[in-house]
């Protein structure tokens, strides 16, 4: 599945010299909006043209419509924040007939993120995008704020084994998991998935956190806890992606704290090939795309010619 | 094109009252506010360990003119809670802020008849544009817990036909909360509608007497907040229309719209 260089410049409209190949797609550049961060585009879509982006991973979608978990949703903690959100999205229907239509008129690669409450519902999901002709699926077995459908799944290798299955049975697209750092041996996990089907690795999503109002002594999230994001949170991203990297042979969608090209550098000489920017974006809306020249700036400063020079490549 | 900038000369800077304080600043690359939108405010300059910017109401706008080169100015009312306002309140003339705005859904104005507005803290503060922008047409009825921490009343008094202060201990104005000055006003006179900002016991008992004398009333919420724009979907309130976003469906609702 892989492509050459060659014919990554003949598919490529934006700057050869930034594209991916990923799993047999190849994305313009590596820096993805990640899932959760973003909503279905239209927000950011006011600031700037989704078109320079490699990729959108869109807010997390379920079978059915879900409201979410009550608020106060997020918090602030030291470089980073806590959400709670608990997958709150129109259900994958109404992604297929009011959002994508809209996202596809960017020239960028759509990534449909997908949460069940069973098996079934995973493969029911990925058979409706792929109908729709989403690019890639991003398969959520790591949210760590609802009950059934999340982090559950993701902490165990026989049901990540069992969802991967089942959704790489029903897509016609490729599959990529998305892995919780909430476990002990994330490598373990990895391999799970990828011996069930998986065509690519997204990783880390949040941690698992917490925080209390001293004066009031409750907890600030009305779910109590919530997933762990932003800046705090890139050295974990990069040990994971360098034990993922070296556990298995597909691609990886690194990301977690990416804040600047830097950041992302770091991931990418762990193993990952594409890289996700999620909180940065609420700092600074246009942080994806200084992302992306950022690692522009490394790969020419360091006698780089593409992005896939760097995966993998740490000196250890 | 929605309105950001990373320059955003302070003009004027002032505390006025203990932790509160008022900035004004030039507006040049936002959007022009309108009265109940906010701006999302980077606070700590280059250090990186806040994340999230702080949602703070536009308490009043001037829209400058461009073809004398004299820039618009937005001017903000805050409190300081933790360590990033209290970065914000030590910010002085000259210096410069990261601004992404003005954000948000804000008050619709009747074109016509006259309007209540009522404030409680510092929700006083995005009613002071309300009134400034809408000359002689406003009341205002504003409650403050003491005496000592009424705020802006003398704006109001000079933008509004009348104003009624009430504190909760009775130490200045009216004993007691804003609610029974507002059915009072209500009563006794013909308002097209009630705008109204403050903690949200104020505001559901302002919605409640509006209702019960059928006077359209506004309302604008607070909640935590992370993207400011719409995204992330961190600030979400129950509403008879589903669950809402206070920072771009909001911050103001019509009151019959939320579910108390």
């Amino acid at each position: 599945m892989t492509i050459n260089n060659e014919q990554l410049t003949i598919n490529n409209s934006g700057d050869a010299s930034l594209s991916v190949s990923f799993c047999g797609l190849v994305f313009k550049n590596p820096v993805v909006a990640a899932s959760g961060t973003f909503g279905f585009g239209r927000e950011y879509g006011e600031y700037y043209d989704l078109s320079e982006l490699g990729g959108i991973s869109v807010k997390g979608l379920t079978l059915l419509p879900r409201n979410g978990n009550p608020s106060p949703r997020v918090a602030e903690t030291p470089s980073g924040m806590l959400n709670a959100v608990g997958l709150q999205n129109p259900g994958v229907d109404a992604f297929i007939a009011d959002e994508l239509p809209t996202l596809r008129r960017y020239d960028t690669r759509i990534i449909a993120n997908i949460s069940g409450n069973t098996a079934e519902e995973y493969g029911i999901m990925a058979a409706k995008l792929s109908d729709a002709a989403v690019d890639l699926i991003e398969v959520n077995v790591s949210c760590p704020n609802v009950k059934a459908g999340g982090m559950q799944f993701g902490t165990s290798p026989a049901l990540v084994a069992e969802v991967t299955r089942e959704v790489r049975r029903n897509a016609r697209v490729p599959v990529m998991v998305k892995l919780s750092p909430n476990v002990s041996d994330i490598a373990e996990i990895a391999v799970a998935a990828v011996d069930a089907g998986a065509d690519a690795l997204s990783l880390i999503n949040t941690l698992l956190g917490m925080r209390i109002d001293i004066k009031t002594r409750r907890p600030i999230l009305a779910n109590v806890t919530g997933g762990l994001s932003g800046a705090a949170i890139l050295p974990v991203a990069v040990r994971c992606v360098y034990q993922v990297a070296r556990a298995v042979n597909v691609p990886i969608l690194g990301m977690g704290g990416v804040c600047d090209g830097d950041d992302a550098v770091e991931l990418m000489l762990a193993g990952a090939s594409l890289v996700g920017v999620g909180t940065a974006s609420f700092t600074d809306p246009f942080a994806p795309i200084k992302v992306r020249d950022g690692i522009e700036k490394y790969l020419n400063g360091n006698g780089f010619t593409l992005p896939s020079d760097i995966t993998g490549k740490l000196d250890a | 094109m929605t309105g950001f900038s990373t320059d955003c000369r302070i003009v004027y800077s002032e505390e006025l009252r203990d932790g509160v304080h008022a900035l004004t600043f030039e507006a040049v690359g936002l959007t022009p506010a309108q009265p109940g939108q906010f701006v999302h405010i980077k606070c700590g300059g280059g250090d990186t360990t806040r994340v999230l910017r702080r949602p703070i109401s536009v308490a009043d706008y001037f829209e400058g003119d461009a073809a004398n080169n004299v820039p618009p100015e937005i001017t903000v009312v805050f409190e300081v809670r933790g360590d990033g306002t209290q970065w914000l309140a030590e910010r002085r003339e000259d210096n410069t802020l990261d601004v992404l705005g003005a954000l948000g859904h804000g008050f619709e104005v009747p074109t016509d008849g006259q309007i209540l507005l009522v404030g409680g803290g510092l929700g006083v503060a995005p009613l002071m544009y309300v009134a400034n922008a809408n000359p002689l047409r406003c009341n205002a009825i504003l409650g403050f817990r003491t005496a000592e921490l009424i705020l802006l009343s003398g704006e109001f008094d000079r933008l509004c036909r009348r104003v009624v202060i009430a504190t909760d201990d009775g130490s200045y104005g009216e004993r007691g909360t804003v609610a029974e000055p507002v059915r009072a006003a209500l009563k006794s006179e013909q308002y097209a509608a009630v705008f109204a900002c403050g903690p949200r016991p104020m505001l559901r008992s302002v919605a409640a007497i509006a209702a019960e004398l059928n006077v359209p009333c506004q309302v604008s919420l607070e909640e935590r907040m992370a993207c400011g724009v719409g995204a992330c979907l961190g600030c979400a309130v129950e509403t008879k229309n589903g669950i809402r976003r206070v920072c771009r469906d909001g911050p103001v609702f019509d009151a019959q719209e939320v579910v108390w």
